[in-house]
């Protein structure tokens, strides 16, 4: 019941915040959707970092650890710190002083008026839309199952079903940002990020003291055994590890991150965000993926593994630190959510209703009228779709979507450093993308049958090590592990095509199935707990292959390909074509260097 | 400077790789896992780039061309 009643406070507060923000706002979009471009240095770090957290970077990364062990620390938190300041560095940075000069709100605003299309701007919306819906969703089934898990009791019942847990953060998702807009949300997320930030740290000083014999103890144990593979990298193949790399491109092209970058009162607010950047991401997923491969020793076998932590929690520490986890896991939930519910609502508005004549019709007013009532009318939707549709397609296409996204950048670098680049390019690596990601579907569905087994539970490892609080609270202990893939993430928390790709799981009888592949480990055979590949086509040898969760190419994510080949079309087609007039090329490049050719496109769009 | 910049980001991107702790299960410390110490370093060398490019390679240009107040004429246009 504490920690129900933790969480309940702090949604409260999160409507409240809202409430006040709406207090203090102007009747205009730019106030509504960027706060009127008016965030200061630490808001603006703390609200950009909230916004690419989601839970998967509490729940997921230690359930993964769980599973894969300590390398997925590299794979996705350590490649992502890397990346991700960097794209805020070079593109966030272009992208807010476009945003000041010309007033752009969206990115398509800015391909649209960069390259002088207007229905190829359409295209690139409606791609980006259709990859960010998905999220939107996945992110309120998240909070629900959360709630629920939390919520339940020692019988098993829970407090807050699903379907409550889900509306109660709809509902307080709605009434942030239909209030708030930009403001209410970043307000929100210093609260948010400060309150998961300091999550992890406190969970493992407070773990520690519980666990008989301490971290060193059980870890030397552990390396003696079978699931001592948890503590090197073993489970994770060599390409999987540098095709995801490529992920975090994805980040500064979520609609919601590059909205946000537009939302700095000044450039220095970039400066110390992309220098903390890298730290907050370790204070955030170095200690969940430390408590994963802890939870693989004290509790092994469990079948969903993303409950590691809260079990762990139920088990080792008071009761308000699992209400404190509880608080921390919605805030990521809602950090995230509530800026992609802003951005749909800010793409409409302004690449659609007011592109297509809203502006002139209704003016700024009726164009905040619009953004508000698409906000009621998204989540009502979201949160209709995700009563009645299996979580695991929206997870799905989650993972698709991080790809997706980072197959876009080449566009936007294009867009932000290639004068010659052209509308007909940009078209090319859009429908690319597109084409990669049905043709990913299609490859994943076809090869579901075939695919190797999940990964078969850690055998114990110092099981007993563990003395902790003995049936203290059982409630999440015995029933709490959320679904699978709870909400899953951000770059910073990339649910990732990579995601679960499987550990060792023998399948006897079944001969295509062998360790690794091209993309195992060299040397590492299932006894290390080396993934297993299955070829999809055996004809056309290693080309596609399938993993438990995931296909790859040659061993490589699909996002290898996808970004190169989103980067070639652009080229050659650019070069093949066009370029906006020099009166453009001049507006966006004004040092006058470079623009090689100058002609009016000759080709009607 | 500008190429000891892109330098340095190379050399960050290939010590990401750190296939030499692939099997690695030593501990560091006597608690941490030699691969996620690796990596917890490596998180703080990326901090340590990132404030070097802001010293020696931030694109102060962008900050003078923006104006204080968004042009009105291209923002109804958008």
């Amino acid at each position: 019941m504490i920690p129900v009643i933790v969480v309940l406070v702090y949604l409260a507060i999160i409507a409240l915040i809202g409430y006040v923000a709406y207090q203090r706002s102007k009747n205009n979009t730019e106030d509504f959707f960027l706060a009127g471009r008016s965030i200061g240095p630490i808001v603006f770090f703390l609200s950009i970092f909230a916004t690419n957290m989601t839970a998967f970077a509490i729940l997921g990364s230690s359930g993964m650890a769980y599973k894969r062990g300590i390398g997925v620390f590299g794979l996705m938190a350590s490649s992502s710190a890397f990346i991700i300041p960097l794209t805020i560095f070079f593109i966030g940075t272009r992208l807010w002083s476009l945003g000041k000069r010309f007033g752009h709100m969206t990115q398509v605003s800015f391909f649209r008026d960069r390259w002088e299309c207007t229905s190829i701007g359409t295209v690139i919306f409606a791609l980006s839309a259709i990859m960010l819906l998905p999220y939107m969703i996945v992110s309120i089934m998240g909070g629900g199952t959360v709630l629920e898990d939390i919520s339940r009791g020692a019988g098993g019942a829970a407090l807050i079903p699903f379907w409550l847990g889900c509306a109660i953060v709809a509902l307080v998702v709605t009434i942030n940002v239909f209030f708030g807009g930009m403001r209410g949300i970043v307000w929100v997320n210093v609260f948010q990020t400060i309150l998961f930030l300091l999550f992890g740290v406190v969970a493992v000083m407070v773990i520690s003291q519980n666990l008989h014999g301490g971290y060193g103890a059980l870890f030397a144990k552990m390396a003696t055994t079978r699931s001592g593979a948890l503590l090197a990298r073993d489970r994770i193949p060599t390409l999987e590890f540098w095709s995801y790399t490529l992920i975090p491109l994805s980040s500064i092209m979520f609609p919601h991150m590059a909205i946000m970058c537009l939302s700095a009162r000044k450039m220095s607010a970039f400066k110390n965000t992309v220098i903390a950047y890298p730290i907050a991401i370790m204070a955030v997923w170095l200690p969940c993926v430390f408590l994963g491969v802890v939870g693989a020793a004290v509790i092994p076998g469990l079948a969903n593994s993303d409950g590691i932590l809260l079990k762990l929690l139920t088990q080792y520490s008071p009761l308000w630190l699992a209400g404190l986890l509880g608080a921390g896991i919605i805030s990521a939930v809602m950090g995230s959510d509530c800026h992609q519910v802003l951005a749909l609502s800010t793409m409409f508005t302004k690449d659609v209703f007011g592109y297509y004549g809203g502006n002139e019709k209704y003016g700024e007013k009726g164009n905040v009228v619009f953004a508000r009532a698409f906000v009621l009318l998204a989540t009502v939707i979201a949160y209709i779709v995700a009563l009645n549709t299996p979580l695991s397609i929206f997870e799905l296409a989650v993972r698709f979507a991080f790809s997706g996204f980072a197959a876009m950048s080449p566009i936007m670098i294009a867009a932000l450093f290639w004068k010659r680049s052209t509308k007909w390019g940009a078209l090319a690596s859009t429908l690319w993308v597109g084409f990669c990601l049905a043709a990913t579907w299609w490859l994943q569905s076809t090869s579901d049958s075939i695919a190797p087994k999940p990964p078969s539970a850690p055998p114990a490892a110092g099981a007993s090590a563990g003395a902790g609080r003995q049936g203290g609270a059982p409630r999440a202990a015995q029933a709490g592990a959320p679904r699978p893939g709870t909400a899953p993430g951000t770059p910073g928390s990339p649910t990732s095509a990579g995601a679960q790709n499987g550990t060792s799981s023998e399948r006897p009888g079944t001969p295509a199935v062998r360790p690794g592949g091209r993309a195992g480990v060299p040397g590492a055979g299932p006894a290390s707990g080396a993934p297993q590949v299955v070829r999809i086509f055996p004809g056309l040898g290693d080309m596609f292959l399938r993993s438990t969760a995931t296909v790859t190419i040659y061993g490589f994510l699909p996002v290898v390909p996808m970004v190169l080949g989103s980067a070639l079309w652009m080229i050659l087609i650019s070069l093949m074509t066009s370029p906006p007039s020099k009166s453009t090329i001049d507006k966006y490049f004004p040092d006058g260097s470079g623009a090689t050719t100058v002609e009016p496109d000759p080709i009607a769009e | 400077m500008k190429w000891l910049l892109t330098l340095l980001v190379i050399v960050l991107y290939v010590l990401h790789q750190d296939f030499w702790n692939w099997s690695d299960r030593s501990l560091v410390f006597g608690f941490l896992p030699v691969g996620l110490a690796y990596h917890a370093v490596f998180c703080i060398a990326a901090a340590c780039m990132m404030a070097l490019l802001v010293r020696f390679a931030w694109p102060a240009e962008l900050e003078r061309t923006a104006p204080d107040t968004v042009d009105a004429t291209s923002e109804a246009a958008h």
